[in-house]
């Protein structure tokens, strides 16, 4: 394996167990990232994207193949930044609070954390909201402080599940320059679930599609665009009809 | 007006106007004070015997305090021994359900005859009457956060330990806060039911003997006492509860405001 690699995948499957009929979720799924490159996974709803997260953040356990973090083999848990789905801010603590919940579990200092943290509300349009509530915040708001949690990990890996998901368009074309932004400074791994092509093809690298249930592997392209890219440039549109093209059909093959 | 006025004002002039109405039915049929005394003739004696009802509320007080500080201390580690240990769940819970079909007045004379007539029998029927709705509360609480919170804690391998800490027990505060106002109400109960099966102290002493010697006003007059100070600890308890829940609090009147 070659040393750029940070994350690498060999042939994991996983099923659940509902009502006492075994579902085949994950089908040997296989794939590297390589070092602050940015990956996307599209696949239809409930094709195991979701679970495909969990067994790299070490929160599941697939039935065989392996997960490898900078070649070593081991539990993952507290190795990534795994971003849920769900909301996961925790009401009774303020912005800041939540910004820096991951250097209060590692023992790290809490000021330096603070101070970093101001940096990143800043650079997120989030200055003068730091002691505020979640409640208290708009649904965009509540996700950029999501994602400010998720950079201030200090991992190397981001997995972040559909983080953009429940964002009305313009919020979400604002965040995703700012993520790029960010990430493009801070030179991090990330593995992002999406159901939006368009989203994919603006930010990554790299694209992985994914097989309705059981997953598997469909198509795992490099996206050669220069950036910034231009979500109107007849380049990224025409990928993305035939990326829509490829999910349409597994949508309907069900 | 504000609403927080109209929350003052609006129980207040309902509370006299039903004491009007107590007031005239005696005067107008001539109750006798001795079956019905008349509200002003229970001030009356309030105001004449408050000494002796601050010296027996003390009494009474310390006996609900101290009950609903054991009740809840113990309530709260039950429902975190129970919601760890699946083992003592399944051996506790029938336990923790059945001690509740127990009437605590069939405890209260075994209570007196173990610990004599102090203050310990009144503060264990107090603190048995009080823990259940934390044991509850408390282990509603804990679960209450989702699978996607406790997923991001274990991902940034969060001990057990930090995911009590952290998550678990902030989660169950507004329960728990909930838990301990209702128990507070029971512990008063308690108290006076453990006063009542035997003591020689305290308000429910002072009811059962005026009780006795038809002093009608007497036994009114330290109910009164008595509500006061249940009203002085649910105060109380709500004052500490805005503290703890202020986030909480911000959300609860923002949604006052729109409804
Ligand atoms: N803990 C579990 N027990 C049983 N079945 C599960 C469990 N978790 C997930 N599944 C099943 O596995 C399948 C994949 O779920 P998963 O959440 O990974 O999908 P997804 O691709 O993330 O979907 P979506 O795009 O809607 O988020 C679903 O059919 C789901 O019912
Ligand atoms: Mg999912």
């Amino acid at each position: 394996m070659d040393a750029t690699s940070s994350l690498r995948i060999e042939g994991v499957s996983k099923s659940y167990l509902q009502r006492s009929t075994l579902i085949a979720v994950l089908d040997s799924i296989s794939f590297n990232l390589e070092t602050a490159t940015w990956t996307t996974i599209l696949g239809p709803s409930g094709c195991g994207k979701t679970t495909l997260l969990k067994i790299i953040a070490g929160l599941e356990f697939p039935d065989t193949g392996r997960v490898f973090v900078e070649a070593r083999e081991l539990s993952r848990l507290g190795e990534t930044a795994y971003l849920p789905q769900d909301d996961t801010l925790l009401p009774w603590r303020t912005a800041l609070g939540n910004a820096i919940l991951a250097s209060e579990i590692d023992g790290k200092p809490i000021a330096d954390a603070k101070r970093e943290a101001l940096d990143l509300f800043d650079q997120f349009g989030l200055s003068g909201f730091e002691s505020l509530y979640p409640s208290e915040l708009s649904g965009g708001m509540r996700q950029r402080l999501a994602l400010i949690r998720t950079f201030l990990t200090h991992r190397d890996i981001l997995l972040l599940d559909e983080p953009l998901g429940a964002l009305d368009p313009l919020t979400r074309a604002t965040l995703q320059n700012w993520l790029l932004n960010v990430w493009s400074e801070l030179k991090k791994t990330v593995l992002l679930v999406t159901h939006d092509a368009e989203e994919a093809l603006l930010l990554s690298d790299r694209i992985l599609v994914l097989t309705d249930r059981p997953a598997q592997l469909q198509l795992d392209q490099a996206v050669e665009l220069d950036r910034p890219r231009d979500r109107g440039s007849s380049e990224l549109v025409s990928h993305k009809s035939q990326l829509l093209r490829l999910l349409l059909e597994e949508e309907v093959g069900t | 007006m504000t609403s927080r006025w109209m929350r003052i004002v609006a129980p207040l002039m309902l509370l006299l106007l039903l004491l009007g109405a107590w007031e005239l039915f005696v005067r107008w049929f001539d109750v006798q004070p001795f079956i019905l005394p008349a509200p002003s003739q229970v001030l009356v004696a309030f105001v004449a015997n408050f000494t002796m009802l601050v010296r027996h509320g003390a009494v009474t007080f310390s006996e609900i305090t101290l009950g609903l500080l054991l009740g809840g201390v113990g309530g709260i580690l039950l429902a975190v021994v129970v919601f760890y240990s699946p083992i003592l769940d399944k051996a506790l819970y029938p336990l923790i359900i059945g001690s509740q079909m127990i009437p605590v007045f069939a405890i209260a004379p075994i209570l007196i005859v173990w610990m004599g007539y102090g203050l310990w029998p009144k503060v264990t029927v107090a603190a048995l009457i009080s823990f259940f709705p934390l044991v509850v509360n408390v282990s509603d609480g804990l679960r209450e956060p989702t699978e996607g919170a406790v997923d991001l804690f274990r991902s940034l391998g969060a001990t057990r330990a930090q995911i009590f800490w952290k998550l678990r027990l902030p989660a169950s505060l507004p329960t728990l806060f909930s838990g301990l106002k209702v128990s507070a109400t029971l512990a008063v109960v308690g108290a006076t039911i453990g006063e009542w099966v035997g003591s020689h102290e305290g308000l429910g002493y002072l009811m059962l003997q005026s009780n006795a010697r038809m002093r009608m006003s007497l036994v009114f007059a330290a109910i009164l006492m008595l509500a006061v100070l249940g009203l002085l600890l649910f105060g109380a308890l709500r004052i500490i509860e805005r503290r703890v829940l202020h986030w909480r609090a911000r959300k609860v009147e923002s949604r006052e405001v729109s409804r």
